[in-house]
């Protein structure tokens, strides 16, 4: 490919002003332990869809499709185990271990 | 580490020391009749190292024949030690260990390699492929089950087998209160085979994504080869999670960590969380396929294609999704509350939704059909209503609030069983009579069929109907034994004769097979039963290429169509003929398999530093086998021509040569 390419810098940039903003919340803000990871981890999924769509041809090729099906499908079984165990081992959030 | 030598081998109990005596000559017995028969080289060369999808998949068949037997013959004499009240055939620590292992084997051991023994051999077949994708690891899949399907099965013998349920569920499965070594068996046994099934969930994945022939687009697949494509998304999906469950175990048992133990601050019912995160759609993946074998033996032998080929494929995606949703429906006893026990009780019930939409799917398949009953077909109809007692009793036992009364009593066992048997053995069985001409060139006598056929559906259940009325009046499951005051007695009788019906009918099985392999008529065609996909457009048995051009598809039943129109697909012409590319075989698979038998056995033992030098063992292999540049050999043209030539000019036959 000849041409500039625009869309790794900005991604680039965006994923700098990503990091940085999250470093920047747990280091210079005092907000509480559990807001900060909270926000923290939000950027981070923020983060991770960006590179996944800047970086990682996620929507390039005729495998495009299937690529997306595969990632929903991992993140759905991911929230289905850890926060489904979490769930059901806390009692429906009812009793803590 | 808790181990008595004088107690390596079990002892002092007559049933295991005849099992002892027997497993000795019986080994002894193989060597010999190998050694006279020469034929030592022939099962290193054919067999042992082969690579080819279809003999792994008859390997795959024939272990699950002989676990079927071993797990049969534990639920024979819980049978018999439960016959009469107050019996002593058996003592209690006896009967927990056979109530283990009959349900270890059976599901891990029985039903899942006997399906994967069916894909392995049709599904390439069926997409029209030469090979499954990666057919070494297809190798190292097989002997990976073996291997641990081996060790433990030497648990009974050796050590003690283990004795705290299928299920083993914490504590009691934990050093606290099981300090032996036999659940050790249980931790290394299964992750050694779950390996081999996580293996062959991937390959199966690959194979049917990218390995399907020129115009076999997903939705005109052979139903059989969906049910594979999600089962294996399944087998991807949860295995890990009983990777990861059996490593914690283990670490529990032989190194003291407190995941699941009561002190430590370790949480028992993690395990039966995650056990059942993964067992519960363990139970999709059994079933699945084998309601991919009704779909073809239904469509097959009522001469019609599948009714509802759209919604079968989304019935069979929505039951892999809600199959992950459902597992607290295993424990709601644990008491998790109203919310989960709800949430849990609704996400159970819908899954009786897509189920009943296939159920509805093959009774309109058969609906104007013109139908044979074969062997093959019986199975497919005893299934329907049996599968339906076991599915309206399952939505019985989705109700968290009833569950309270159904749970642990022989009404659940009585479920599973009903919805198992017909579900998976009925349909393995459906798919051996079906296929046994694709494997081996003869058919399987349908006389004796229909014996093993009557005999083992009224043995089933007179079986497994009295324990539902059992369970309803109190008796509990994984008990020993039972007093005549509990006024259980001629159910119980009943179901003990039912299943020496069910062993009747296996025999007739075994001996169908005995009989086939020196009567039957060999002179068949490709296409014994007027069948509808491309695993019948070649050669039976199949040539080792599988298919001399491979065939081009342009709808579903893409061979029905192609009898129909007298297609040129059918015919090959001598122009057409190229050589074809195959790979080769492989000792590396069996090696490993071994390997990991070995370290397995010494980590049961917790010879740890062994058991690590034996797992080099399987580094080494594995680095064999990143600098093995052998890329395979050609089949010439000339041995296609003739290997071709030889089935396709015989009488009847509708694939045809042409010079």
């Amino acid at each position: 490919m000849s041409r500039f390419p625009i869309g790794h810098v900005l991604g680039f940039l965006f994923s700098l002003l990503l990091t940085f903003a999250a470093a920047g919340i747990a280091l210079k803000t005092s907000l509480s332990f559990k807001t900060i990871m909270w926000i923290i981890g939000g950027l981070a999924v923020v983060q991770a869809g960006l590179q996944l769509t800047m970086f990682m041809h996620v929507n390039e090729g005729e495998d495009r499709h299937s690529q997306w099906i595969n990632i929903l499908y991992g993140v759905f079984l991911a929230v289905i185990i850890v926060a489904g165990s979490i769930w059901v081992m806390s009692f429906g959030g009812t009793h803590s271990h | 580490m808790g181990i008595k030598w004088d107690e390596f081998f079990i002892t002092g109990d007559p049933l295991i020391l005849g099992s002892q005596i027997a497993i000795v000559l019986t080994m002894l017995g193989i060597v010999a009749g190998l050694t006279y028969l020469k034929r030592w080289k022939w099962l290193w060369r054919e067999w042992l190292t082969t690579v080819d999808h279809k003999r792994i998949g008859i390997m795959y068949i024939i272990s699950a024949v002989l676990m079927f037997f071993r797990g049969g013959m534990d639920g024979l004499l819980m049978k018999a030690q439960t016959s009469r009240p107050e019996m002593e055939f058996l003592t209690a620590q006896h009967y927990n260990e056979i109530f283990t292992t009959h349900g270890v084997i059976m599901i891990l051991f029985m039903a899942m390699p006997f399906l994967i023994g069916l894909m392995n051999v049709v599904i390439p077949l069926q997409i029209g492929a030469r090979d499954v994708a990666f057919p070494q690891l297809n190798a190292l899949s097989f002997w990976l089950f073996f291997s641990g399907a081996m060790l433990f099965n030497v648990s009974f013998v050796i050590g003690g087998s283990p004795d705290a349920g299928w299920t083993s569920y914490f504590p009691l499965a934990g050093k606290e209160f099981s300090p032996g070594i036999g659940n050790n068996y249980y931790a290394v046994a299964l992750q050694i085979a779950g390996i081999g099934t996580l293996l062959s969930g991937i390959n199966f994945v690959v194979t049917i994504l990218k390995m399907r022939t020129k115009g076999m687009t997903l939705m005109r697949m052979p139903m059989f080869s969906w049910t594979t494509l999600v089962t294996s998304i399944i087998i991807v999906a949860a295995f890990p999670i009983f990777t990861v469950a059996l490593g914690l175990m283990t670490f529990d048992r032989l190194y003291g960590t407190h995941f699941f133990t009561l002190s430590g601050g370790g949480l028992d019912m993690l395990w039966a969380n995650l056990f059942w995160l993964w067992g519960h759609p363990e139970v999709y993946i059994v079933a699945l396929p084998a309601f991919g074998i009704f779909s073809e033996v239904i469509a097959t032998f009522s001469r019609k294609s599948l009714f509802g080929y759209k919604s079968m494929v989304v019935s069979i995606v929505g039951i892999a999704l809600l199959s992950m949703l459902v597992w607290v429906h295993h424990f709601y006893t644990m008491g998790a509350g109203a919310a989960v026990n709800s949430v849990f009780s609704i996400t159970t019930m819908l899954i009786a939704v897509p189920t009943g939409v296939k159920m509805f799917n093959w009774l309109f398949t058969m609906r104007h059909g013109r139908i044979r009953t074969t062997t093959a077909m019986l199975w497919a109809l005893a299934f329907v209503p049996c599968f339906v007692i076991g599915g309206v009793t399952g939505v019985m036992l989705a109700m968290g609030a009833a569950d309270y009364q159904y749970h642990n009593t022989l009404f659940l066992v009585a479920h599973f069983h009903y919805v198992l048997i017909p579900g998976v053995v009925f349909a393995v069985f459906a798919g051996l009579y079906y296929w046994w001409p694709k494997m081996f060139g003869f058919l399987l006598n349908e006389r004796l069929g229909k014996w093993h056929f009557w005999l083992f559906v009224i043995g089933f259940n007179v079986t497994f109907m009295p324990m539902f009325f059992l369970g309803l009046k109190g008796a509990v499951r994984r008990s020993y034994t039972f007093s005549v005051e509990s006024g259980f007695s001629n159910l119980f009788l009943v179901s003990a004769l039912g299943s020496v019906i069910l062993a009747a009918g296996f025999a007739v099985f075994c001996y169908n097979i005995y009989w086939s392999l020196r009567h039957a008529d060999r002179n068949i065609t490709g296409d014994p039963w007027h069948a509808r996909t491309l695993e019948w457009a070649t050669a039976s048995p199949v040539q080792p290429y599988n298919f001399a051009k491979l065939p081009v598809v342009d709808k579903l039943d893409a061979f029905w169509h192609m009898k129909k129109s007298d297609s040129p697909e059918l015919t090959l012409q001598q122009t057409e003929i190229e050589e074809i590319h195959m790979p080769n075989n492989s000792g590396l698979p069996f090696v490993m398999g071994i390997i990991f038998g070995i370290a397995g056995f010494l980590l049961v033992f917790e010879w740890h530093l062994a058991a690590a030098v034996a797992a080099i063992g399987i580094f080494a292999c594995l680095i064999v086998r990143s600098f093995d540049y052998n890329d395979g050999y050609h089949i010439h043209k000339a041995e296609v021509e003739q290997t071709e030539q030889a089935w396709r000019l015989r009488e009847g036959e509708v694939n045809r040569y042409v010079g």
